[in-house]
Order: C-alpha cells, then structure tokens, then sequence
C-alpha cells in the first residue's frame, strides 16, 4: 500500500514540473493564438542559465535566487522576442508565428551548445531538499516533495492573478474574444507582451527548477515541448486548470502504466489526447472557439486558375527541370529528386492546409505509412517495382480514411493535435512492431529496379509524378469539389446552408491530402533504399508545416517553393556548415519578417498591388471579385 | 554584379582545375557522424580523428599519397546520412565511407554501401545487425559489438551471488537487444537466475522516479542497466536518493565511458560492473604514446569517443595503404584478417564477420576527489568475446 502512494507522490512530482511549463504555454496560446514552438527552448535557456548561477553564486540564497533570476532574464529575452520578432506577424495568416518560434528553436539548440558546450551538465542539488524522507520503508525525494507542494501554489497564484487582477480580467478577456477587447480601446500590444513575459517565465522557471534532478543539456526542448503540448490540449486551451488536471493524468497514468506495460511511456500522452479529443473535442476544461468573425477570404488574393501564359511559363519551368540530367551529376539529381518527392509531399498538405483549412500537425504518418507499404510490398510480396509505386500509397490513403474520419470532426488547433496524435501512435508501431517493421533499424534493400535505378531515371520519374500530383491537385482546387471545400473553409454554417455536407468533403479532402503524401514516401522509400519509423516522425510533419508556411498558406501554389527553398537550404546548409540549426533558424526568421505571407504570399500580393494601380479603371470590379471570396 | 559572377565563376574554375592537380596526389575519406545530435560523443570523436589525419601525413600520408577526410553532419537521421553519403560518393569522389553513431544509421549507409558497392567502415554503431543478419560484404566494424560487450559484462556479473534480476534499458533497438543478449548468455551460465522487473523508458525521456519506485518495489537483488547520457544522469539521481543502489548490485552498459561518467560527477554510484574507458589507468605504451599526442595538441583528455574516432582513420589508413588502390573490391581484400595496431593493442578485422577485433575495459566504477572513476578495470579483447564461427556463419547471410 505505502508504495502504491509513493507511486503516486512521485506521479505528482512529475506532474508539477510539467504543468508549470504547460500553464505558460496555455496562456500564451490562449491569448494571442500563437502556437508557441519555442516554448521548450525557453525551458532549455532557463535549465542552461539556471545552471550557470547557482554555479556561481554560493548557499541557499545563492541557489534559489539563481533558479528565479534565470526565470527572470528568459522572460526579459522572451519580451525582446516578443516585441521584435512576433509583433511583425500578428497579422499573418494562421499559424505562421509557428514558422517564426521554430527559426528561434532552432537557433537556440546550436547557441547552447556554443555557449556551453557539448556535454551533459550536472546542476548541484536543491539546498534542503537533498535526502529523502522515509515512509512506512519508502524513500520519497524532498524535492519531489517541495514540487508536489510548488505546483498548486502556483496554480493558485495564478488562479489570483486571473480573477482579482484587471490585468487578469484582461487576459481572460482575451482569450475568450480577442476583437472584442481590442474594440473596447485595450493596449493589445502591451496585453500581448506582458502575457508573453509570463508565459515565458513560467517555461524558464520550469527549466531552472530540473537541475538538481536532471541533466543540463541541449536536446532538452524537444524533449518536452511535444508533450507540453499535449497536456495543454488534453487540458484545453487556455484553462490553467485544464492544464493542471491533464498533467496530473498524465502523469499518474504513465507512473501507473508502467507497472504493468514498462513499454507504455513511449506512447502513453498521446493515447490519453486521442482517447480524450475524441470524447471531448475541446479538451477536458476547454471551451468550443467562438466562430470566426472575419471572413478569411478577405485578406486573400482571390484565386483564379493560370491564363494560358502562366500555363507556358509553368510547361516552361518544367521543361527546364527536366533538362537537369544534361548538366547536373549524381549528387545533384539526387538531391533534385529528394527536392521533388518533398514538393509532393509539401503539396499534399499544402491541399489540405489552404483549400481545406486544415492544419495537419502529423501528416508524415501518411508519408511513412506510404514508404511502409512499399516496403512490404517490395520485401515480403515481392512485387515489380511500378505495383509497388501505385499500392504502396494505398496504406497512406487507409490510414489516412480511418484517422481523417475522427479528425475531421474537430477544428483548428484541435484538429492538428488529434492528428498529431495519430501520427505518433502509427509511429510508435511502426517502432516497436520490430517482428514487422524492424523497429528503429527499419526495413533496408528497398532500391528500384534497373530501369529507374540511374541517378536521371529515378529523378525523372520523381519530377514526372510530382508535376503530376502538383497538376491534379491544382484541378481539384478549381473544381466543384474544390469551391465546396474552400466553402467549408470559410464558412461552415453557410456552406451547410446551401446542402454542403461539410464533413464528408472534408474527410475526402483528408484522405486525397494522405494519399498524395503516401505517394510521396513510396517514392522516398526507394529513393533512399530502405524505411525507418523516422519517416513518420514528429520531425518530418514539421518539416513539411514549414515548407508550406514558408511558401505561404493563403496561395495556390505556396507549398511547391516552400518545400524547394527549405529542402534545397537544409541540404546544403548541413553539408556545408556544423552550424547549420543556426544558420537555417537564423534564416527562417529573417523570410518571416521579410515575407509576413510566405515566400509566394507576399510576392503574389506585391504583383496584385501593382496591378491595381495600373488598371486603377476597374475598381468595382476587384471589390467585387474580393466579395464574393 | 555582373562582374561579380563572372569573377566567381572564373574563380570556381581556378578551383576546380587546381582541385584536379591536388586530387592526382591524395586521398579522400568521406566521414559521416550525429555530429549536431549527439555532440558530446562526436566532438571527441572528431578531434580523435583529426589527430590521426594529422599523425599520418606527418609520417608521410598514405603511400605518399596525402590523407584527406571530409566530414559530414547525418542530423541524426538515417534518410540525411545517405544523403551525405551520396554527396562524398559522388561529388566528392571519396575512397571509402566511415563513421556513423547510431545503429539505425550505421544500417542505411551500409545498406547504401552495399547497393553503390562503397567500401564502408562503420566506426560506433553497436547494433548485431550490421555485421551479422544484415551485414554485407562491403561493411566492417570497428567496435566491439553489443553481443561482445554483454558477453564482456556477463562474464564479470555470473560471479555475483544475486539471483534475482531487473533491467532498465531505453526502448529502442539498441537497448532492447543488449538486454536480450544479456539475459541470454546470462540464463545460459546461471539457469538459476530469475527476471523479476523490466523497465523500458522512451529513449531520452525517461520519468526516473516512477521507474526507480517500479524497479525498488520488485525487489531485484542485481539491477542491469542500458541507459546512458541525460536519462542516465537521471536515473542514477534519483535512485541514490530513493536508494534503490543500496546494497544492490548494478551492471551497466557503457557507463565507465568518460562521456557517460563525467558528468555524473560527485553523484556516480559506486561499485557498478561497467564497460567503458578509464584513460588515466591505462600504463601500455601504446596507450600513453595516443594520450601524449591528444593532450598536447588538444590540452583535454580524451574520451572513448576519441579512441573510436582515431583509431577509424588510423584504420582505414592501413586498410588503404596495404590495398594500394581505391577499387573497393581491394579494399575489402586489404581488409579482411587485417591487423593493426590502436591505442588498445593490436586488433584484427575479422574475415568471416567482418567485426574489428577491439574490446573494451571492464571495471568498476568509484568516487575519487568528487568524480567518477574506473577501478580494477581490465582490458577485454574482443576476440575473446564473440561466438563460435559455425555460429557466426548461421547469423550472418552468405555474400
């Protein structure tokens, strides 16, 4: 009995160091809608300086005011981020400041480990709070104890500073209905930041306060922004309490779970948000979003198939690409054919992104579900090469059809959540179904067979498939099917007005998105030879979130130069620098200050403003057109 | 700036032709490692590497011939690693691929290396699989395999009085299978022993509290660990302070490795059966010879990862000076029953698996002066460790 209650003491105190970064995370999201990615390299920035002062600084005073300094200076940089990067883009489309907080993620990984070097660091041990106490023959930490009493404390600070203070009043406000405070004469801009500031505190001091039972070192924030993430959603966005409950289940369910499933950690919080999204689409305290007031189509360009000179320049750029083998090595074709698999890849979830407005936070797992299928196909049925290309996406679409049909009853955040999640799961079996998959030594021997094996063949064979999958997709946005879509999108209480069965549209869309992208991974899986569970990893479904952010949500064609910019510069950034994180992050932050729309959002929006006033004579007209959208 | 692009291209042609001189009169190595990922074990390694670039033009280069190694970053990610390694095989024309970290890794550029015909020397991944189920003609190993290392560790542990045992390993392949090699070789030399607890933490996000409360509450007499690095420093803070070490005997992998076991620092638990790297008590001239030449060019001590990254390159030296060629077929030729000296001794790439003969220090480990050590540590050789060769023939598929 003594030790199942230790069991749950010891659940607690890993519920408390999650939930003081959640509840940071919680509130920056739930006021300003920013999907914070560097959330955990705050958490990582307050660990490393943390670290450095109570180095430095001597005795109890010494180490608890380093710990709270620490806190303190992360959330001054988190103000300068605030105010000089995220201000610019408040006004872009959704999402985006995503694209920005992950050039910083990345940025800070290399700084880290610049400043501080390469190694594992050692913090000393809390002063106080060193040995354990006994109970009933059980050893608790103190410090876990201190924890388990440090959450609630501050979650009742909180809980004060949201209901007896104007600024909390403000905040809540803000969360519930953005517009309508900004209406009421509020500072937005100072609301905005001094959230920020807390947010960020609550993630450095999460950070600081791991020391004495962790080790410092520089792949810490990826390993908790992922399930920081997912508490807050189980919880609901932008309830602290929320965030409390889902990281005590949490906790308590992995503390628990591996007595009886020790291979359950690998898995478990994504499970709980799948299990609990389903059942409550908002989270255990979130409440359904307020419907959009604005109306997207508004800010956009309107869109509009190619006129017929756009066609020849699009042939055009086409044949140019196909003209690479007369110049270019092995390497280069290669590298080329990667490039144009991940504009398949890109446009898949480009499709669903922009015509569907559905934001995919796992879309590799069709991806990876496609390069699976190939390898099954190739390595256990043993079929010709061609087969394999047209089935082997069939698992891309069969996931995709089962996971889509829950998704797609969610919306916004919830929805990329809930896919995410489902990525995780299929990739957690890819992982430890080693009798099948291989587990994380993957399937190997998966090359093309003689026809397609040159380095020229295979990259016109990626080129064709990708000028196609670019060229379907392209009719389906200015079909029927496509405007329904685009319907849903904007509006989906008009939509279903005129008898648009919203969510079988976009189930379709859903699952046409999985299918193109299993497309995309069967041709990676025999580009690269062999499949590993990487191939449906959290890193790649952002890879592709940034390829289309960067070319631009809001655009027809954004996700094909999104995915040629950032592929083409990962590439060679790692090959030519040992810091490319920096250089990359460093990058990405200047394209989202120099193009608040994406690469081709911000062009295309540049060219339709010149137009307008050189065919000032037709005014009536464009205000029509925008109406209509 | 029009001009400017002339003078570029102009430029890039200078180059190109003085690269084509230079290239008549060396040779290229193309080295691929986590180097971004995991750079507390890659940094060592790659200064390892770098002294004997340095060792072996000074002496001459290779048959006259100067050494060159061109290293790339893999981002950790099997699909980049053959990405770079397309780029060195293809661009740049290198002799031979070596290097790699992870097992998942080491896999896809032998894999690659077996399709594009590449001679491949793989430096650290400790997977069985690379030399055995999935081993190809055109890979060897350098270290000392998983199955070597847990026969190295089950060798000292059957001593041991305690009967019941526990595992914590990381889930992933690499834990996984030493846990299963462990076990058994174990059970074979102890059919006595019973398996009470087993804990499986995600790779680098291990909650160590509850695992040390599930691995205490099942009352092991004898734990075996495989985790290492960040989980590692967890686990070993939070069962010093829960007390799950007292009076229980630990065998671990790897965590004698000044990598691992450094930054445990005043907290290292002492008295654990380890593999690793105890730098200060080696007294073999070879040895010292390497410590000297590291220290004075680097003002650092080295760790394992140093050891693996010099003794790769002074490896595919004597391979590519013996083959005098760059024809892989010669490379593997050259290879096989090949002997060279290292830090450790002398070793052997063994023809019939194609794994390096290089074993590994078994001791324990102990406080002295706030930090980690090795104590009574010996050194193991790898031949002495591996399989029967009717054993290795059924585990590894005929070229």
């Amino acid at each position: 009995m003594a030790f199942y209650f230790v069991q749950f003491l010891t659940g607690l105190a890993s519920a408390a160091s999650l939930f003081l970064v959640a509840s940071g995370l919680s509130i920056i999201f739930g006021v300003t809608r920013i999907v914070n990615f560097a959330h955990g390299a705050f958490y990582m920035l307050g660990a490393y300086i943390a670290f450095t002062l109570t180095e430095r600084l001597e005795g109890a005073l010494g180490f608890w005011g380093g710990i709270v300094v620490a806190a303190l200076v992360v959330a001054v940089v988190g103000v300068l981020v605030e105010m000089v990067l995220l201000r610019r883009i408040y006004h872009s489309p959704e999402l985006f400041q995503l694209l920005a907080t992950f050039g910083l993620t990345l940025m800070v990984q290399d700084i880290v480990v610049l400043i501080w070097g390469p190694d594992d660091l050692l913090g000393r041990r809390a002063p106080g709070f060193k040995g354990a106490v006994d109970f009933f023959g059980q050893n608790i930490p103190s410090y876990d104890l201190f924890l388990i009493v440090l959450g609630p404390v501050v979650l009742g600070i909180l809980w004060l500073l949201f209901q007896r203070t104007r600024w909390g009043v403000l905040v809540r406000a803000a969360t519930q209905d953005r517009d309508m405070v900004a209406a009421l004469g509020v500072n937005q801009k100072w609301l905005f930041t001094s959230v920020f500031a807390v947010g960020v505190f609550l993630a450095a001091l999460g950070g600081a306060l791991q020391i004495p039972r962790d080790a410092v070192h520089h792949a810490m924030d990826l390993r908790i922004i992922v399930e920081v993430f997912v508490v807050v959603v189980i919880g609901g966005l932008g309830s602290i309490i929320g965030a409390f409950v889902a990281a005590v289940l949490v906790s308590e369910l992995n503390a628990f779970g591996i007595l009886i499933f020790p291979k359950i950690s690998i898995i478990l919080v994504f499970l709980v948000m799948a299990v609990v999204l389903i059942v409550r689409p908002w989270g255990l305290f979130g409440k359904p979003e307020a419907p959009a007031r604005r109306t997207p189509g508004l800010t956009v360009n309107p869109w509009r198939p190619w006129t017929s000179n756009e066609r020849l320049a699009a042939v055009g750029a086409l044949i140019v690409a196909a003209a690479l083998p007369l110049f270019g090595g092995n390497y280069a074709l290669t590298v080329a054919s990667e490039i144009a698999i991940f504009v398949i890849f890109a446009v898949s979830l480009h499709f669903l992104m922009s015509v569907g407005g559905l934001a995919s936070f796992g879309h590799a797992a069709y991806f990876g579900l496609g390069a699976y299928g190939v390898a099954f196909l190739a390595k256990f049925a043993g079929l010709p090469m061609i087969a394999c290309l047209l089935l082997g996406p069939l698992l891309g679409l069969a996931g995709a059809a089962v996971f889509g049909f829950f998704a797609v009853q969610l919306s916004g955040v919830y929805f990329a959540m809930l896919t995410l999640a489902f990525a995780q799961i299929v990739w957690s079996i890819a992982f430890q179904w080693v009798a099948v998959t291989g587990g994380d030594n993957g399937i190997l021997g998966v090359w093309p067979e003689k026809w397609a094996a040159s380095p020229s063949h295979f990259y016109w064979l990626s080129l064709g498939i990708a000028a196609l999958a670019v060229m379907i997709l392209r009719i389906i946005v200015f079909s029927p099917f496509g405007f329904a879509l685009r319907a849903t999108r904007d509006s989906p209480l008009r939509s279903e007005a005129v008898g648009i069965n919203g969510k079988r549209i976009q189930w379709t869309a859903f699952v046409i998105a999985g299918t193109v992208a299993g497309l995309a991974g069967a041709l990676f899986a025999y580009l690269k030879g062999s499949v590993f569970p990487d191939n449906m990893g959290i890193s790649l479904s952002v890879d592709a979130l940034v390829m289309v952010l960067l070319g631009g949500v809001e655009t027809v064609f954004g996700g094909v130069v999104g995915a040629i910019v950032y592929k083409a510069l990962n590439i060679w950034l790692v090959s030519q620098t040992e810091l490319s994180k920096l250089v990359l992050g460093a990058f990405i932050v200047l394209i989202v200050v120099a193009f608040p729309k994406g690469i081709v959002g911000t062009l295309e929006s540049i060219i339709s403003r010149r137009r307008k006033s050189s065919s000032s004579h037709q005014p009536l007209l464009t205000s029509r057109i925008e109406t209509a959208e | 700036m029009r001009n400017y692009l002339i003078g570029a291209g102009l430029a890039v042609l200078v180059a190109g032709m003085a690269d084509a001189a230079m290239a008549q009169s060396e040779i290229k190595i193309g080295e691929i490692n986590s180097y971004s990922l995991l750079p507390a074990f890659t940094e060592p390694y790659r200064k390892g590497w770098q002294l004997a670039v340095e060792e072996i033009n000074a002496a001459g280069g290779i048959n006259g011939k100067k050494l060159v190694v061109i290293s790339k970053d893999d981002n950790g990610k099997p699909a980049d690693a053959q990405t770079a390694a397309n780029e060195l095989v293809s661009s740049e024309n290198v002799a031979m691929l070596a290097g790699t970290f992870l097992s998942n890794i080491g896999l896809a550029v032998s894999d690659f290396a077996n399709q594009k015909k590449v001679f491949f020397l793989a430096a650290e991944p400790l997977t069985d699989a690379i030399t055995w189920s999935k081993g190809n003609r055109y890979t060897f190993r350098l270290r000392p395999s998983n199955y070597m290392q847990a026969a190295m560790l089950v060798e000292a542990a059957a001593k041991l009085p305690a009967k019941r045992w526990a595992t914590i390993a990381p889930n992933y392949e690499y834990g996984q299978s030493a846990v299963a090699v462990f076990k058994k070789l174990m059970s074979e030399k102890r059919p006595d022993i019973v398996w009470v607890d087993e804990q499986w933490p995600p790779q680098g996000k291990i909650d160590a509290g509850p695992v040390v409360q599930a691995v205490a509450a099942a009352n092991p007499e004898a734990i075996l660990n495989v985790t290492f690095g960040a989980d590692l420093v967890k686990l070993v803070r939070e069962g010093n302070t829960r007390g799950l070490f007292k009076d229980r005997a630990v065998v671990s992998f790897l965590t004698g490795e000044p990598e691992y076991l450094d930054p445990l620092k005043d907290e290292t638990p002492e008295g654990w059966i380890v593999t690793g790297y105890p730098w200060y008590a080696i007294k073999t001239p070879e040895h010292e010879a390497f410590l000297k030449a590291y220290q004075a060019k680097f003002k650092d001590y080295p760790r394992l990862g140093s050891i693996v990254g010099y003794q790769t390159i002074k490896s595919a030296a004597a391979i590519l000076a013996k083959a005098n060629s760059t024809d892989p077929e010669k490379l593997i030729a050259a290879t096989e029953d090949l002997s060279v000296p290292s830090p450790f001794g002398e070793i052997t790439f063994r023809k019939i698996d194609h794994q390096s003969t290089l074993g590994a220090y078994v001791g324990k480990t102990a406080l002295k002066d706030g930090k980690g050590v090795m104590v009574e540590s010996s050194y193991k050789k790898g031949s002495d460790y591996l399989p029967s060769d009717a054993e290795v023939e059924k585990l590894r598929p005929k070229d």
